[in-house]
């Protein structure tokens, strides 16, 4: 069945006739709300998640496929052309992006109910939906960078989608423009490539060419690194993670399908894409390891004081991407992908489960819910399944692939070699996920109901504060069931996913290692050279003894209170304010950066020279011919015997030339 | 009569022209000279085409081809043409001044000088 491509072209297109469909046919002849719009994007998912499913199917048992690639431009002997790659990595991301999307698409339904650009929503999620499917399944780096790019138009038409909230449009040009600066890097990195042999960009063939002698070690860091650049800005890591906290202004249903399980996963994908480039350069290895484990731990520091669920939650998006990071940095490619596989997973059923909250209390404020327990039961469950999977607790799905990460780093563990470094901060990365995690779940589900976001309109007016457009009154409810279903199903996956995907000794139907075995099955990329990460039972104790100190902590303070932090320490509200004001570094790079550095100081030279020196040339030239038309027009009195004086006078003077000059 | 008599009349109608022309301020004036150095274009015209070789053959009774009679003729029919090309324009200029005599209640060009730098 995909002895030929058209059935991943299927894959693509689907959703990509319900982006048409929805913006053209249904908005125009059904109007801006109609419910049709749900259920075509449903069914153009499903049809994608179905063969997505048989892909995956048909790459397990086969191996991967390499289509033909097709010419899709040339200049000159320069070619570019298209095609699908249908490897394992690409069937697992195609199952991971459509079943997640599907799942949300669902959601919406009864998330995005009352919204009049209902249709609007669904075009763009088909759209997004269609450019993710089509970016993991790219053959070519410039086809990736389309795609690429696409996705990041949607994620800004998504994040901006309520466009009348100046908050929501601010996000929205964030979002876009700091993951433009990485995609810079990453152009730069296919131009490079380019000009060293056009033919590399073909992803097959670089991988074929990474055995050649034209591919030197200063060829593979250069371009790497520039890779590494579009992802660090695509996955919000460290230095350029300040916009995906941001991107928590658009719908919450896109916020779990961009800004958790797949479009911030891209980059984590680009860099298993190029992955064996990567792993010839020891210097891109360090940086992108570096990155990955101090993101971990500085995106877990910021969710420690947020107050606003969503926000904890995209910080936590940014740390566990900071840990795929890591392990691909380390070499540890299965270990990534399968905690990309898990991490989808249950962060999208927290994100749902927080849309659920907001549904029924009105606002994202931590400090203004409470004591929903009672109210949303199921809600609760799905959301604790999720956060203990996140914090790694056995036998759920994150406690699995967490602990490949860290098995990795303890591979070849000496004192103070760049691995103990790096294990040591992906174990506090550990203490701090549980900790802000659980602290989030106690505080919104425990304790006293506080009031909602009616409580929060009042002591907002009461402040003489502007009032978000995100707060609602309360209306304490469960959630309804086509919201519910979704989240049951990925906490399903939550807990189930990790252990029966890739168990750790043979079960019944799945052998051991299937997944790690599945990914490392690509010859292109790994050739022989294949690595398993084994169980160990040392760090899976110590990991899990950390994640339950985390905790119990949460629980002594904010259920108990046996613990408090001391209130008039000047350090502790130092540190509070640094961390609630993210390291400054929104000031940083608005008003140090972008307003004093390049507007005042940099640009001001383009401004001068535009001023003084550009402006003035267009000015003289103008008074120029101003002055050259004046005197001209003197000739012009307006006497019709001048100007025929003046035109025989010219027939006489040439005449006269004429008689001279034939003398 | 010779070719230059002839010439010279037509230089001195185009003259008056000429001088008409840049004298006169009245359009009506100005017009009927335009007419005058046309006139004395045909003249011209006609008297080169009076002395060309065929002319000559013709007048002393010769039997001439078709094609020297054709040119023989070609300075008459020049003359032709330019009258009554010289009619269209004086009934197009004379509807003007007709439009301008409308417009201002007079046909001297000076009032008309609106058009200036």
């Amino acid at each position: 069945m995909f002895d030929s491509d058209i059935p991943v072209y299927l894959i693509i297109l689907s959703p990509i006739i319900s982006f048409l469909v929805n913006s053209i046919f249904i908005r125009i002849f059904f109007g801006t709300n109609s419910k049709i719009s749900g259920l075509l994007t449903i069914f153009t998912i499903s049809i994608s998640f179905l063969f997505s499913l048989l892909a995956l199917y048909h790459v397990n048992s086969n191996g991967n496929y390499e289509y033909d690639s097709r010419l899709w431009f040339s200049y000159g002997s320069f070619e570019i052309g298209f095609g699908i790659l249908l490897d394992q990595l690409t069937a697992i991301m195609l199952v991971v992006v459509s079943g997640v999307s599907l799942l949300v698409q669902i959601y919406s339904i009864g998330y995005m109910k009352n919204d009049i650009s209902y249709v609007r929503y669904y075009a763009y999620m088909s759209l997004f939906t269609a450019s993710m499917l089509g970016l993991v399944t790219s053959r070519n780096l410039v086809q990736l960078f389309v795609f690429w790019e696409l996705v990041g138009v949607t994620s800004y038409l998504l994040i901006g989608f309520w466009m009348n909230r100046p908050s929501a449009a601010k996000a929205a040009k964030k979002a876009f423009l700091m993951t433009r600066f990485g995609d810079f890097g990453f152009l730069f990195g296919i131009m490079y490539l380019a000009s060293k042999n056009p033919e590399w960009l073909d992803i097959p063939t670089l991988y074929n060419a990474v055995h050649l002698p034209d591919f030197t070690h200063t060829v593979a860091t250069i371009f790497s690194i520039a890779l590494l650049a579009g992802a660090v800005g695509k996955s919000a890591q460290f230095p350029l993670h300040s916009w995906l906290p941001d991107a928590m202004e658009g719908p919450t249903s896109v916020s779990a399908l961009i800004h958790s399980a797949t479009m911030v996963t891209a980059g984590v994908f680009l860099i298993a894409r190029i992955f064996p480039i990567i792993s010839l350069s020891d210097e891109s290895q360090i940086i992108l390891s570096f990155i990955g484990a101090f993101t971990v731990i500085f995106a877990a520091s910021m969710a420690l004081v947020s107050n606003d669920i969503k926000r904890v939650l995209a910080y936590s998006t940014v740390s566990q991407l900071g840990y795929m990071m890591l392990a691909l940095g380390i070499g540890a490619y299965g270990p990534a992908i399968f905690h990309l596989l898990t991490h989808a997973f249950f962060k999208a059923a927290l994100f749902l489960g927080s849309g659920s909250l907001h549904h029924s209390t009105g606002t994202f404020n931590l400090k203004y819910m409470g004591g929903m327990k009672k109210i949303m039961p199921v809600t609760y469950w799905s959301m604790l399944i999720g956060s203990l999977s996140l914090a790694g607790i056995f036998p759920l799905s994150g406690f699995w692939s967490k602990d490949e990460i860290l098995s990795s780093l303890f591979n070849d563990f000496s004192f103070l070699s760049p691995n103990s470094i790096l294990f040591f901060l992906a174990i506090i990365g550990v203490f701090m996920t549980s900790f802000y995690m659980f602290r989030a779940i106690f505080l919104a589900f425990d304790g006293e109901f506080r009031g909602g976001g009616t409580q929060e309109k009042k002591d907002l007016k009461k402040k003489g504060l502007v009032i978000p457009e995100t707060l609602e009154d309360v209306h304490k409810s469960e959630a309804p069931k086509v919201m519910l279903i979704p989240v049951l199903i990925l906490v399903f996956f939550a807990i189930f996913l990790g252990f029966f995907v890739n168990p750790v000794f043979d079960i019944p139907l799945i052998s051991k290692h299937w997944f790690s075995n599945l990914l490392f099955q690509n010859v292109p990329v790994f050739g022989d050279n294949v690595h398993h990460t084994d169980f160990k039972f040392l760090i899976a104790i110590i990991s899990s003894i950390i994640a339950i100190i985390g905790i119990m902590l949460a629980w002594a303070i904010y259920i108990k209170g046996y613990v408090s932090l001391p209130k008039n320490s000047f350090i502790i509200n130092k540190l509070k304010i640094l961390l609630d004001k993210k390291y400054f570094f929104d000031e940083i790079y608005e008003d140090k950066l972008v307003n004093s550095f390049l507007y005042n100081r940099l640009f001001k030279i383009t401004e001068v020279l535009d001023l003084k020196f550009l402006d003035n040339i267009n000015i003289y030239l103008g008074k120029f011919t101003l002055k050259i038309g004046q005197l001209l027009s003197i000739g012009q009195t307006g006497y019709l015997q001048f100007y025929a004086g003046g035109m025989i006078l010219g027939v006489i003077i040439l005449l006269c030339g004429i008689v001279l000059w034939n003398f | 009569m010779t070719l230059d008599s002839l010439l010279i009349l037509s230089a001195a109608v185009f003259c008056i022209g000429l001088y008409g022309i840049l004298s006169k301020t009245n359009i009506v004036s100005t017009i009927m000279s335009i007419e005058l150095m046309f006139n004395g274009i045909i003249i011209a015209a006609v008297s080169f085409s009076r002395f060309t070789p065929s002319a000559l053959l013709m007048n002393n009774s010769f039997d001439v081809s078709s094609f020297a009679l054709n040119t023989a003729l070609s300075g008459h029919v020049f003359g032709v043409f330019i009258i009554s090309i010289a009619a269209a324009e004086s009934a197009l200029a004379l509807a003007l001044v007709f439009v301008m005599f409308n417009k201002k209640s007079s046909v001297d060009i000076v009032d008309f000088n609106e058009l200036k730098g």
